[in-house]
């Protein structure tokens, strides 16, 4: 049906939702279903002595606690995204049995007849703890001497990257003016509303082990399932149900991902496991934690000449499936949409005794947006010019795409493929109208207040492959069905899903099924992280729904014995053009489609079609956040006044649910930049285990009116509709947009902004102390 | 003794159960009357995600026990709608783009239920502020604040 | 995060709540609206073998003038506060600060006295009662007594109660007239408790010079601070932004507040002298004559 693509129509998903139908893992029920519950260590690191857990098992409605014992010989988590034999010795085992290196690290699983018994037989499990000392500034573990996590390693320097381009060196000793600043971006996390959950049942007749509640890589985390029970991967089916939010955290293989369904399969009885909001703070991954050291060499007029940055990155106690992905990430994308021929950024992959890190919404551009746009606005106040000014004159033009930008990241180049930055660049600063702001904030300042503008300009990755899979199929009752491989975490996938295949097949979305998520109906798939449903889901669909098209269009043809492109498919039905009632509906090509029936030669029975799109090279969406502030100086308040985002994704399949994506990733950027930390003690204990500690944003803390403006001004050529990500786009650059706008409002006191959060602590200090950073 | 007898009245519905004394009110609507519309996000009364209706005012399932039901009426997210015909604010969610993964929904819904009782012609802020105690995560609350203005109208243009 | 097991009561009358209470002693947990005592039991932070659940108690559910006070029963919701024109009238102060307690889901089911007998340090009706310099009456199996504020709150989530008593009703005496207060507080987000309260109350002669002035923080301490070298200051003096600013450097300088995750002690001091002076201007207009 035309004019799906690109519009904003309801979403398929929400009724169910909204009723209350929708279902979660933590809804499901089977008939004899069990509960448990993870013992997880106190001790930051400890070595572990006996564990006694016969008072815990001797409680009525207890039906096992497992240890490690247990367990037996079983291997350890495995690398997904870019696995490295260096970190080989850090990987989690699923329980710890001789050491645990964070708080919450798992100890033990109870199952038992409901969740109120098995939290009450947690506690009457007896661990004999060692405690050892721990090491929790990353700058103090990188060092020679620091507690040791891993024998292995020899240290806690799990890996080194080094990222050059050109001579930085020289170009520094050529500069008009250099300028060095520590920055430091703090410990926080995507905290979705639902927690993690999984239930998992084993039928000892048939040996197929079901998993519920699996996310974003079901297909590979089914594979790991099989090779850590040993169990054949054929015969475990992985389901994915309502997901509540993503955000890179959930839907990773963790520890629980083995627990439940090997607990399953050994008590031969339906296992739920459900974690709970504190849990869930110190177990579900962290991420975020950077020290950057960094220096920008420039000419007088605000030209960049080099960029140099050294920056440690705190990954926590192990290496889970994201390697040391994020570190790779902030390097390869941190000269961001500027020209910056000569570059190095050296990192120091750093564990320490903490929670373990993995990616969380624009993983690598929150941080490294934040340390060079603040650079950038660092640069244009010694310069004397306007922190606008300094960014046009620096901007990679869109004639100069495609760039190379000198890093590598994921397996590939990092190299731009399309983009005018300029372009989004005056699209914000117009919808925010920077002249006016800036009349008003001198207008502000003789009164008193403390009006303040910022931008934040990011250039992210998206579309990552290396390809999807996705089958359209219509069924002997005239059904379309999508099969896609991509996973839900919320984002409108079956929506946006239905509206391209429904444009190819002249069917309205409503009358289009999409199935995702289960490995019994759809063989392979990669899954939902790194912005890749629309461009590489979506693409693979297109594919599909297009030969799908032209099978329908040739077996009508045969049929109604015309020519092919005499005949039009829309709502249901073929008919010829001109002779209306010369048609065929889908049911009647569906069962035309059946073996026996005569059809063209050449062409297979069935009406479906599969396609995977191959995805060999990432795109790069951008765009400028621009804020303006007020900060209350005698208390260190912030007031978000105004909010304007402008990014471009190529094509927008689904323009509400685009904006969708860029409003509720910017409430997590001001999350980041003013409210959330994952904050431990100088022990290694986790300080922030609860929401009235780690501060999500409500709808107090969020600005009314945010423009979220959404731009198709270069679409990729990596795309058949030219659709590159939008998940990250409104997270990215609002560190950099906020603390730059704060920084512009503070200027008179002389505050050096470098460290996120902007606590109003933080601030009230800077301002009572300038200079002290 | 740690079970007791309760009767209570959820969306119209009369139930009689025997309950654990210390079972939460919104595990016993999720578990024992099987109504999972109401959703746990953290258990300690700050994200919303467990708000029902009791004795009409809008409250933290989780923060109550079963046993304090004993005798309330009660709605919750599933008592909204009319069989097909979804509730106002249901529809001005649809048609507003407010929700995304939908766990944070149910609390909303019914959030807004008792707040435009209360208070049918609402501003912005005073709709903010209302809202400040239900935590969503993936909306960044613009279209929540949009939805509840247009229920707002369609609640006043309806009588309701 | 599920509770551990109890037993559980609900008495209908407050005379079986208090012998329930003398029964079972530290042994027993009062539960009133459940804000702040159920997500304590959810984390196993607290642990009563005995609930006594007081929300079948009828008696002590009121809003109603009394010799010239506001008497508040323990028991009534903190939304009926809110809402009542009563007390809009006659103690604006508690209709300034009630918002600002938590969010309005919470304040359906906290109540009046329990907020106050959980006393919690950042808190905000400690400080309301003690800037009124109101009492609370208290009860226990054949005694009532009537506490006043300043000794009611006695160390970190302590009060005067014994085990065995109730907090039955907050008395807040009416202000004089020509008064004026106000509630300010800085929280890190909307509706959190806050990292700096002040609750200030004033009273005005015909003249225009301050006859009263009360001072009352939370957030500063274990326990409401009530700054009375700041008030002494005041007294007698005409209210001007010097005045204020006086008072203020009174407040921050007697403060030795405690450090949290959420804010340092150097902060809570100067935002404790910011927010006195910004109240104290509030208040002194509210009472009618702004500082010129």
């Amino acid at each position: 049906m035309a004019g799906l693509i690109g519009a904003s129509i309801k979403r398929k998903e929400d009724p169910r939702l909204l009723t209350g139908r929708g279902r979660y893992v933590a809804d499901l029920r089977l008939p004899g279903m069990l509960h448990a519950a993870v013992l997880r260590s106190p001790h930051p690191h400890a070595r572990l002595r006996a564990t006694d857990a016969s008072a815990a098992r001797a409680l009525p409605g207890v039906v096992a606690v497992i240890t490690a014992r247990d367990l037996g010989p079983v291997g350890r988590i495995p690398v997904r995204l870019g696995p490295r034999p260096s970190l080989e010795a850090c990987l989690q085992p699923p329980l710890a049995s001789d050491r645990v290196r964070y708080v919450g690290e798992p100890i033990a699983v109870v199952v038992a007849a409901s969740r109120y018994l098995a939290e009450d037989a947690l506690e009457r499990i007896t661990v004999g703890y060692e405690p050892l000392p721990a090491a929790v500034d990353a700058r103090l573990a990188a060092e020679a001497g620091a507690p040791a996590l891993h024998e292995a390693l020899g240290g806690n320097v799990v890996e080194r990257l080094l990222t050059q381009s050109g001579d930085v060196a020289g170009a520094l000793a050529a500069a008009d003016r250099r300028i060095r600043e520590r920055f430091v971006v703090q410990r926080h996390t995507g905290v979705p509303m639902e927690t993690r959950g999984l239930v998992a049942a084993y039928d000892a007749g048939t040996r197929l082990l079901t998993v519920w509640g699996v996310a974003k890589v079901p297909h590979w985390n089914r594979r790991v399932l099989a090779e850590l029970l040993d169990h054949p991967e054929h015969l475990i089916r992985v389901v994915e149900l309502e997901v509540g939010g993503g955000f890179g955290v959930r839907g990773e293989f963790y520890p629980e991902d083995l627990l439940v369904p090997w607990a399953a399969m050994r008590l031969g009885r339906p296992v739920q496991w459900v974690e709970d909001r504190r849990e869930h703070l110190m177990a579900a991954n962290h991420s975020r934690e950077q020290l950057h050291d960094v220096e920008i060499g420039v000419r007088r007029d605000g030209t960049i000449l080099a960029l140099h940055d050294r920056f440690l990155a705190d990954l926590g106690a192990y290496i889970r499936t994201h390697g040391v992905i994020v570190p790779e990430l902030t390097a390869a994308l941190l000269p961001g949409p500027y020209r910056i021929r000569n570059y190095r950024c050296e990192v120091l992959c750093v564990l320490t005794n903490k929670t373990p890190t993995g990616t969380y919404r624009g993983p690598g551009r929150f941080e490294g947006t934040f340390v060079r746009e603040r650079l950038v606005d660092m640069v244009a106040g010694a310069l004397g010019l306007d922190p606008a000014e300094v960014r046009r004159r620096n901007f990679i033009q869109p004639e100069e795409m495609p760039y190379e930008v000198g890093g590598a990241a994921l397996g590939q180049p990092t190299v731009y493929d399309c983009g005018n930055y300029p372009g989004a660049f005056e699209t914000a600063l117009a919808a925010i109208d920077y002249k006016a702001v800036r009349e008003e904030q001198a207008a502000a300042r003789r009164q008193g207040r403390h009006l303040g503008i910022g931008l934040g300009c990011v250039v992210e990755k998206a579309g990552l492959g290396p390809w999807e899979y996705a089958r359209v199929e219509v069924d002997g009752s005239g059904q379309v069905t999508v099969y896609s491989g991509a996973a839900s975490v919320g984002q409108g996938l079956e929506t946006t899903l239905a509206q391209i295949c429904g444009e190819e097949l002249g069917l309205p979305a409503e009358a289009i099924t999409v199935i995702h998520g289960d490995s019994a109906l759809v063989p392979f798939g990669i899954g939902a992280f790194a912005s890749r449903g629309a461009m590489v889901a979506g693409g693979a669909v297109l594919e599909a729904s297009r030969r799908l098209r032209a099978k329908i269009l040739a077996l009508a043809a045969r049929l109604l014995e015309a020519r092919g492109d005499d005949l039009v498919l829309d709502h249901g039905r073929v008919h010829v053009r001109g002779a209306p009632g010369r048609a065929l509906g889908l049911r009647d090509l569906a069962r035309a489609a059946a073996p026996g029936q005569p059809f063209p030669p050449g062409m297979e029975p069935g009406l479906s079609a599969q396609h995977f799109f191959e995805a060999p090279r990432m795109s790069y969406p951008y765009g400028t956040h621009a804020a303006v502030v007020e900060v209350d100086a005698e208390t260190g308040q912030v007031a978000l006044l105004k909010y304007v985002i402008a990014y471009d994704v190529g094509r927008a399949i689904n323009p509400a649910i685009v904006a969708g994506q860029f409003v509720g990733g910017l409430a997590q950027g001001i999350g980041g930049a003013l409210y959330e930390e994952l904050v431990y003690d100088a022990d290694g204990q986790l300080l922030t285990t609860t929401f009235m500690d780690y501060l999500l944003p409500t709808a107090m803390e969020t600005p009314a009116g945010v423009v979220a403006k959404i731009l198709e001004e270069t679409p990729t050529p990596l795309h058949p509709l030219g659709s590159k990500g939008a998940g990250e786009g409104g997270s990215s650059g609002a560190g950099a947009a906020i603390a730059n706008a704060v920084a512009d409002a503070l200027a008179p006191f002389g505050v050096v902004v470098n460290a996120l959060p902007l606590s109003p602590d933080r601030l009230l200090r800077l301002i009572l102390n300038p200079g002290s950073g | 003794m740690s079970e007791r007898a309760i009767r209570l009245k959820v969306n119209g519905r009369e139930y009689q159960r025997t309950v654990e004394v210390r079972k939460t009110l919104a595990d016993f609507l999720r578990e024992d009357l099987e109504l999972t519309g109401t959703h746990l996000g953290c258990e300690h009364g700050v994200c919303g995600a467990c708000t029902i209706v009791m004795d009409g005012e809008a409250v933290r399932s989780c923060l109550l026990f079963a046993v304090q039901a004993d005798g309330a009426e009660l709605l919750t997210v599933e008592g909204l709608a009319e069989g097909e015909a979804l509730h106002p604010i249901q529809e001005a969610f649809w048609e507003h783009h407010g929700l995304q993964c939908g766990f944070c929904t149910p609390g909303f819904l019914m959030t807004l239920y008792c707040f435009l009782r209360d208070r049918p012609r609402p501003s912005e802020a005073e709709i903010r502020e209302a809202l400040a105690g239900n935590l969503c995560r993936c909306t960044g609350y613009q279209n929540i604040v949009l939805a509840a203005k247009a229920a707002a109208e369609k609640l006043a243009a309806t009588g309701r | 995060m599920k509770p551990p097991p109890f037993e559980y009561h609900a008495p209908p009358s407050l005379e079986e709540a208090l012998t329930l209470l003398r029964e079972h002693g530290d042994e027993a947990k009062a539960l009133a609206g459940g804000q702040s005592l159920v997500p304590l039991l959810n984390f196993r932070l607290a642990r009563p073998r005995h609930l006594i659940d007081l929300n079948r108690i009828p008696s002590l559910d009121y809003i109603r003038e009394d010799d010239g006070a506001l008497a508040v029963g323990a028991m009534t919701r903190q939304r009926a506060v809110e809402r009542s024109p009563l007390v809009r009238e006659r103690c604006p102060l508690l209709a300034e600060a009630m918002p600002l307690v938590g969010h309005f889901q919470i304040r359906n089911r906290g109540t009046v006295g329990g907020s106050l007998a959980h006393a919690d340090p950042a808190a905000e009706l400690p400080a309301v009662v003690t800037a009124l310099r109101g009492t609370l009456v208290a009860r226990r199996a054949g005694r009532q007594r009537v506490i006043p504020a300043e000794r009611f709150f006695v160390a970190y989530l302590t009060t005067a109660l014994e085990p065995d008593e109730l907090l039955v009703e907050a008395r807040f005496p009416a202000p004089p007239p020509r008064s004026g207060s106000a509630f300010l507080e800085v929280s890190r987000r909307h509706g959190d408790f806050a990292l700096v309260g002040v609750a200030a109350v004033v009273t005005l002669d015909e003249g225009g010079v301050l006859t009263h002035a009360a001072l009352a923080l939370t957030g500063v301490g274990p326990t409401p601070v009530l700054a009375e070298e700041a008030a002494r200051v005041l007294v007698g003096d005409r209210p001007t932004p010097q005045a204020f600013e006086a008072a203020a450097r009174k407040v921050s300088e007697g403060l030795r507040p405690d450090a949290d995750l959420h804010a340092s002690a150097e902060y809570r001091r100067h935002v404790a002298g910011v927010l006195a002076r910004r109240a104290l201007a509030r208040a002194v207009e509210q009472a009618g004559g702004g500082a010129r």
